[in-house]
């Protein structure tokens, strides 16, 4: 019996989350499948079996390789940024700072805000016509930009609204990794005439390196289903007059609850969950490869 | 790191039954606790009585309505369900209509979603009842009844439009400030363009109206068959008077009558503090918003015409899900709610105009004035706008999709990102791609 319940309790304990995980992971994820190869309206309910029509037809609509340039441009516009200066912020954190609890904790403090907030508020910061950025453009003597007009500043407004809500807890990650770095690393490298810079980039960012990789993949994950903010950019929730900043997610839920097509919005799910599988392994690959090259030197 | 690799291969016999056992058994106390989360009969209250659920969005002001209703009652107990915004509550609705289950005992609906529910009419109970036969005006109840002859909502509110306009800013134009000789300006269509754009020439720097979608969301509505024809084929791209609004509100757009901006953006709220226009179509909800938006700006008045004759802008039903337990005490609370008496009450509490015939001559709403538009009689001059809508326009299944696509293409124009040619057929391209 001790035996068997040696054996048997450690899958009881993490049975909760893997069943959890089929029924709200899994599940969905089959079904939407099975929902993307019918004809399926959001009020009508389940139609024929379509085969693949509804990603043939996902795949001919022009909108989609819009949202999919749309989601590309935002994400390499967020990301990027916020990797790099969260990688910065945390760098500067992780010297012996005066009220160093405060700034750690303010660096969190607009990832608590509520997404919905943030639109509101970067809304009309980035008014075409009343809007503070505008003022201040304006105040250094250039013409107003149309945030919700041009399609480069759009996704801009749109990244840094994003950026804003995801540098800070990015760079909490990131300190709790540095902080791991053992000190006598830095003494050493402080002996062989190493500066701070140098110190940071040959030290501290090599010895993060599985952290660096995890907050690039999450980031690319979170990244290509971008919503709220576009979503929340104007009233209309299509992405501004051309859709020049409709994303995938935006694209999916056009499909779904304007045009009421579950179908084709199932489709274009799966479509995004592949692209996502193709980052991921490509991520994977390149740390991996990145690992073996630390493990030669 | 260490890979998923390692524990490939078929478990041996002993080990997969340990594995089920514990799937089993974790299984069941999830279920377990499932359950447990449950609980209780829904649609009945502890001590037996029925409890409706009336699931509203925005403000329909029926607070004290219910209260007044649940005092009335011995058997029924009635709970309210707000929504904070329409579109909350529209999803909620086609999601649990498309679940068949979920939905409150009575849910409100907007007018504009008739296209897409009637086709699921068999959903919501017939209504039909002699009682309240002719309680409506004619074109309120036409669109709340399904081609066989099923009535399956009872009309809340309407939005009669009339014409809101800065007295102040006419004045400044040299124009008549008098809303009786403003009424005059503002017959048709075209009278009204041309007092724009004699205004824009006199006052630079202000638009004539507040934008050109909500523009031609107006002239749409006043066209009977627009986008479908009767039998809902799609005719958006033949129809002259489809191009001829087009046309209209994007060379308006060219000789600087409209803002640009589109309606609810911030922008286009910050244009209220602006002097950013000076007319705007209002349904009677909208002055409301127009006070808020406007608040200690002086000179707003309202003009008893709209250009066309009448127009209506929004409005609400309230229906009966077929899926509810309890059928017949909703359609009665339902009928209750929508009674003329009632609406008066809800009218009162947050100024959603009636659409029910007897409560437009009611005293209470005819001898309602308005302090911010100048003292004007809004409820008079609103009951009589009401009158002179004299259909309301088909909207067939697509009119939604049609409608977002066509007003894009006029703020593309706006925008100054395409060209009226090149919006037009961009715009054909959205309505063959929406087929």
């Amino acid at each position: 019996m001790t035996r068997l319940d040696t054996r048997l309790t450690p899958y009881v304990f993490v049975s909760p989350f893997f069943l959890l995980f089929l029924l709200v992971g899994m599940f969905p994820l089959g079904y939407t499948a099975w929902v993307s190869v019918h004809q399926w309206g959001l009020l009508s309910g389940q139609g024929d079996y379509a085969g693949l029509d509804n990603y043939r037809r996902v795949l001919e609509d022009r909108y989609f390789w819009n949202a999919l340039r749309n989601t590309f441009s935002i994400f390499l516009l967020s990301s990027i940024p916020q990797v790099l200066v969260a990688l910065g912020l945390a760098g500067l954190l992780d010297t012996q700072l005066r009220g160093r609890t405060l700034w750690r904790m303010s660096v969190l403090l607009p990832f608590v805000v509520a997404p919905a907030a943030v639109a509101l508020i970067f809304g009309n910061v980035f008014g075409d016509r009343y809007g503070l950025a505008n003022e201040v453009v304006q105040a250094v003597g250039l013409d107003p930009i149309r945030w919700h007009v041009d399609t480069l500043a759009s996704h801009v407004a749109i990244a840094s609204m994003v950026n804003w809500r995801w540098t800070g807890y990015n760079a909490l990650i990131f300190l709790a990794a540095m902080q791991a770095v053992p000190r006598e690393l830095y003494e050493s490298a402080a002996l062989d005439g190493a500066g701070r810079v140098r110190q940071f980039l040959s030290v501290t960012v090599p010895m993060i390196r599985p952290t660096l990789v995890f907050v690039v993949i999450t980031s690319t994950i979170g990244g290509l289903q971008i919503f709220a903010e576009p979503r929340l950019f104007d009233t209309q929730g299509l992405g501004g007059s051309d859709r020049q900043y409709q994303t995938l997610t935006m694209y999916l839920w056009e499909l779904g609850w304007r045009v009421r097509d579950l179908g084709m919005a199932s489709a274009v799910a799966w479509l995004l969950f592949l692209i996502i599988v193709v980052f991921a392994v490509l991520n994977l690959a390149i740390s991996r490869r990145a690992g073996s090259l630390r493990g030669a030197r | 790191m260490q890979t998923s690799g390692q524990t490939s291969g078929r478990p041996s016999r002993p080990r997969r039954v340990r594995l089920a056992t514990s799937a089993l058994l974790a299984l069941t106390l999830a279920t377990t606790a499932a359950a447990c989360g449950g609980g209780g009969d829904e649609g009945t209250t502890a001590d037996g009585k029925i409890k409706l659920t009336v699931a509203t969005f925005n403000e329909f002001g029926y607070e004290e309505l219910i209260d007044e209703y649940n005092a009335m009652q011995d058997d029924v107990v009635v709970e309210q369900k707000k929504a904070g915004t329409a579109n909350e509550h529209q999803d909620n609705l086609y999601t649990k209509l498309a679940a068949g289950s979920g939905l409150s005992d009575i849910e409100a609906i907007e007018v504009d979603w008739w296209s897409a529910l009637m086709e699921q009419s068999d959903a919501f109970a017939d209504l039909s009842d002699p009682e309240v036969e002719g309680r409506w005006l004619d074109w309120k109840a036409e669109a709340a009844t399904t081609p066989d002859g099923k009535l399956i909502g009872y009309g809340t509110d309407i939005g009669p439009e009339g014409m809101c306009y800065r007295s102040d800013l006419f004045k400044k134009a040299g124009l008549p400030t008098d809303r009786e000789e403003v009424a005059a300006l503002f017959a048709d269509w075209d009278s009204y363009f041309e007092t724009g754009r004699q205004f824009v020439k006199k006052v630079p720097g202000t638009a004539w109206y507040d934008s050109s979608g909500g523009t031609a969301q107006a002239m749409i509505n006043q066209v009977e068959y627009s986008f479908e024809d009767e039998d809902n084929t799609v005719i958006a791209a033949d129809n002259p008077e489809v191009k001829a609004v087009f046309d209209a509100v994007t060379q308006n757009a060219a000789d600087g009558l409209s803002t640009g901006l589109t309606q609810w953006s911030e922008d286009w709220t910050a244009s209220f503090q602006d002097d950013g226009f000076a007319t705007m179509a209002c349904p009677g909800w909208m002055l409301g918003v127009i006070e808020g938006n406007a608040d200690g700006v002086e000179g707003w008045d309202i003009a008893n015409v709209f250009p066309g004759g009448g127009g209506n802008w929004g409005g609400s039903y309230l229906t009966v899900p077929a899926q509810g337990d309890h059928i017949e005490e909703a359609k009665a609370l339902a009928a209750w709610l929508t009674a003329p008496e009632q609406q008066i009450k809800a009218f009162e509490a947050k100024g959603t105009f009636p659409s029910q015939v007897d409560a437009l001559d009611d005293p209470t709403l005819t001898g309602a004035t308005n302090a911010f538009f100048n003292d004007a009689p809004t409820g008079e001059i609103l009951a009589e706008r009401a009158e002179a809508v004299p259909f309301i326009a088909h909207k067939g299944p697509k009119f939604a999709d049609i409608n977002t696509a066509f007003q894009q293409a006029i703020q593309r124009v706006d925008e100054g990102k395409e060209s009226p040619d090149e919006a037009w057929d961009s715009f054909l391209a959205d309505v063959e791609r929406l087929g």
